[in-house]
């Protein structure tokens, strides 16, 4: 249809167009690199937290923002007795094997954590282990020693008696050579070597180690108080975002649309339904529906998206529709429709609907994001989908852990950056096409 | 496809008449707030006569006198409020949902004001597959063959071209070109056009007669040719009916009628047209002087009389003249002058 091709061809001469365009581009195709990326089980899964993120450390910042301050900040390093020799020595009854564990520590300032993560194999009687820390300098400090279990760690940076040895928390002690007390101790940079002494008691025992020294930042988006990398649930969280936002806004619009018509249509009785249902329905707030929903009954998205489309349906825009249609109804192409026998149905959906489907783009259009934003709303009052990672839930977490307290900023900054992004690029796109398909506007 | 034809030809238990309407009233009940009842619009009041297969009949009167309505209620568009209806021996009311499907296929229609008859964001090509879809031709070739052979009989050459155009790309004359296209396309037995020049360009107004007159002939339709200019009847039709106030007051052969009108308002109309053959027929003329009749609250008895110099006084605004009055054997008049 030339309206509409027209219509497509005058988008490049509206800038803002071309940048709303491009945002929304950019959204899909994160979107659609999120769920090839992470399928969705997978994306739950993970949003669940747990053993998966272990070697990620607490409330890391992105990496971005270490760049900014000057680079000093620490990375997560990892060491395995995978990658090492281990040392042999018969005991007679039992064995002892050392592995050095070596980390390379250049960084300006001292991780946040450290753990030894254990995984002993053994029938009977658990091996004994024995860790020493040794220091560039070649200090030598014992952190502890005791038996291991199959899946077993030291918590190295938690150990109060080695925190009251040092002076200092042991991620800071370990890596100083300033004395105890200092208030602003410097890291020793060099080589540190983590010395494990494990005496088997068992022919075939073995003992798997791995150690990870947590860093203060984190990949592009840094990580929560869980451990977890807020990347997951910022590019899960696109597809989910689009997704409701799209959804929500057909759901509404056709069906509000088809409303009207049908009222418009066949007059009488059915309109005067119609418009009583839609007058009562205007007058019922739809966020503490939710809400009560929510609070009483399921917070599954699927679910909200339902409550939102079946409100939705009896909205506003009913009325403005139908003040649309009236004139239509009577246009003489219709009387010529149903002269030539075409059914009610037909003449709603092919006669009445397509003459305001240019006006309605726009609208539905800019309608998109509000139903993201009241989507991340309801994620922000606690009522977010219990299982999928969104915008919304990040920063409900982000809220709850104070993050803006602690100078989390990033936790709060990436999901509202993308919230208003999303919000800016339908907007712009939805009021050029405003223009475009109301040319009224267009002197304005 | 020939069942139209066939069916106007063969309508049982009638004499070759494809139409006839008896004692037909359409009402509009005015209503404040859905409910209160503040009048009725007579729009047609008791309207009789009959449509032959083939034969083309003009309805002439001025604005307001119910043509349309009686075309819409023709058409099954408004539900007449008492009075019957027969096409081709059935009676409309009667006339189940795909019986009632069927008589739209046979009756095409041609509207006032082409642009406004053609939905504006729809190509020529799918306006004119519209019809043929509801009326259930699936196949895509078959449908796009009928709509070249319209396309090509009302005179839009070459049909690809057009098919493609959009309704404000066609002139006023090529738009109601494409209306008469869908009329036919589904084979009718009968046009119902109601004023179709009336909104075009004077320049145009004759092709288009000329051009209903032609597809009337060569398909024997039979055609209710609705104007309020006499002007434009003599070469295209076969009869005239006059209408007035939501009645018939005159019905002839359309010479005899031109040549000796019987009521005072054909009279008028003939009087206020001068010469219809002048070469600049076709200007909207002045009807005849007085104003139309209200048709919520129309004059009693003859409801010309109150217009009419001749009306008989004790008479004719006491009692309604009957439609049938033949003081010529080809007429029809409903006036107490030819008692
Ligand atoms: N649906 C309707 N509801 C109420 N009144 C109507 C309706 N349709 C027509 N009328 C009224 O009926 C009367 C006759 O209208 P109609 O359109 O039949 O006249 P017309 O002879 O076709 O006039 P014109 O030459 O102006 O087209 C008018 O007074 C009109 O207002
Ligand atoms: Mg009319």
């Amino acid at each position: 249809m030339t309206r509409w091709r027209d219509g497509l061809a005058q988008i490049r001469r509206y800038p803002s167009a071309v940048v709303g365009l491009l945002i929304i581009a950019l959204l899909l195709a994160t979107a659609i690199y999120a769920v090839t990326a992470i399928p969705y089980s997978e994306a739950q899964k993970l949003w669940r937290g747990g053993d998966a993120w272990q070697e990620l450390p607490v409330n890391a910042s992105p990496v971005w923002t270490d760049r900014i301050r000057g680079g000093e900040a620490p990375r997560t390093i990892t060491a395995s007795s995978d990658e090492v020799a281990v040392e042999r020595e018969d005991l007679g009854a039992a064995r002892l094997e050392t592995t050095t564990l070596e980390v390379d520590f250049p960084y300006g300032d001292f991780p946040s954590e450290i753990n030894l993560f254990l995984e002993a194999e053994f029938e009977q009687r658990q091996p004994f282990t024995r860790v020493h820390w040794r220091r560039p300098d070649g200090q030598e400090i014992p952190i502890e020693a005791r038996r291991v279990g199959e899946r077993d760690r030291f918590s190295i940076s938690q150990d109060r008696q080695l925190e009251s040895r040092l002076g200092f928390a042991p991620q800071i002690g370990l890596l100083t050579d300033a004395e105890p007390g200092t208030a602003e101790p410097d890291v020793l940079q060099g080589t540190y070597q983590l010395v494990i002494e494990t005496v088997h008691f068992e022919e075939d025992a073995r003992l798997h180690a791995d150690l990870v020294v947590y860093g203060q930042v984190h990949g592009a988006f840094g990580t929560d108080h869980q451990r977890r990398d807020l990347a997951v649930a910022l590019l899960w969280g696109t597809p989910v975002a689009l997704a409701f936002g799209l959804l929500a806004a057909v759901g509404t619009t056709v069906t509000t649309l088809i409303i009207a018509a049908t009222g418009v249509w066949y007059g009488g009785w059915v309109d005067a339904v119609i418009q009583r249902l839609t007058e009562v329905n205007i007058i019922l707030p739809l966020l503490p529906i939710l809400v009560m929903i929510g609070t009483l009954y399921s917070t599954s998205i699927w679910l909200m998206l339902g409550v939102v489309v079946v409100l939705g349906i009896f909205s506003a825009g009913i009325k403005m529709y139908r003040s649309m249609l009236l004139p239509i109804r009577q246009a003489p192409y219709i009387e010529a429709a149903r002269a030539y026998g075409a059914s009610g149905g037909r003449i709603i959906l092919r006669y009445m609907v397509p003459r305001i489907l240019p006006v309605l783009i726009p609208t539905f259009v800019t309608l998109i994001p509000t139903y993201v934003f009241l989507e991340a709303s309801l994620a922000v009052l606690g009522l977010g989908d219990p299982v999928l990672p969104t915008w919304g839930k990040v920063l409900h977490d982000a809220q709850a852990q104070s993050a803006l307290y602690h100078g989390f900023y990033y936790w709060v900054v990436s999901p509202a950056a993308l919230l208003m992004l999303t919000g800016l690029g339908f907007a712009m796109l939805g009021f050029a096409l405003d223009r475009i398909f109301n040319p009224r506007l267009r002197s304005l | 496809m020939s069942a139209p034809a066939a069916t106007a030809a063969s309508a049982p238990g009638s004499d070759s008449a494809l139409l006839e309407v008896d004692g037909l009233y359409t009402h509009f009940e005015l209503r404040q707030w859905g409910f209160l009842r503040t009048g009725t619009v007579r729009a047609v009041d008791g309207v009789s006569f009959t449509l032959d297969a083939g034969e083309a009949t003009a309805v002439v009167g001025e604005s307001g006198c119910g043509k349309s309505s009686l075309a819409r209620t023709l058409l099954g568009l408004h539900r007449p409020t008492a009075g019957s209806l027969h096409f081709a021996g059935s009676e409309l009311s009667s006339l189940g949902r795909a019986d009632l499907k069927a008589y739209r296929a046979q009756v095409g229609y041609v509207q006032q004001d082409p642009y406004g008859a053609l939905p504006p964001f729809m190509e020529v090509r799918r306006i004119l597959a519209e019809p043929l879809i509801v009326h259930g031709i699936r196949r895509r070739a078959e449908r796009w063959q009928r709509i070249q052979a319209a396309l090509e009989e009302v005179g839009l050459a070459p049909a690809t071209e057009i098919a493609g155009k959009f309704p404000h790309q066609l002139s006023g004359g090529q738009q109601q070109r494409v209306v008469i296209a869908r009329a036919l396309l589904l084979r009718p037995a009968m046009l119902i056009a109601d004023e179709p020049v009336s909104m075009l360009d004077a320049s145009v107004r004759v092709e288009i007669l000329t051009l209903l007159h032609r597809v009337q002939q060569e398909h024997r339709l039979a055609l209710l040719y609705i104007t309020h200019d006499l002007s434009t009847v003599r070469h295209y039709v076969d009869r005239a009916m006059v209408m007035y106030g939501g009645r018939v007051v005159e019905q002839a052969p359309v010479d005899a009628l031109l040549r000796h009108p019987q009521h005072p308002y054909t009279e008028a109309l003939l009087s206020a047209l001068g010469d219809p053959d002048a070469a600049n027929a076709g200007r909207p003329r002045p009807v005849p002087g007085g104003e139309a009749p209200s048709l919520i609250h129309p004059p009693s008895g003859c409801r010309y009389h109150p217009r009419c110099p001749h009306a008989m006084a004790g008479r004719c605004e006491l009692e309604p003249p009957p439609p049938d009055f033949r003081p010529r054997p080809e007429h029809r008049v409903a006036c107490w002058l030819r008692e």
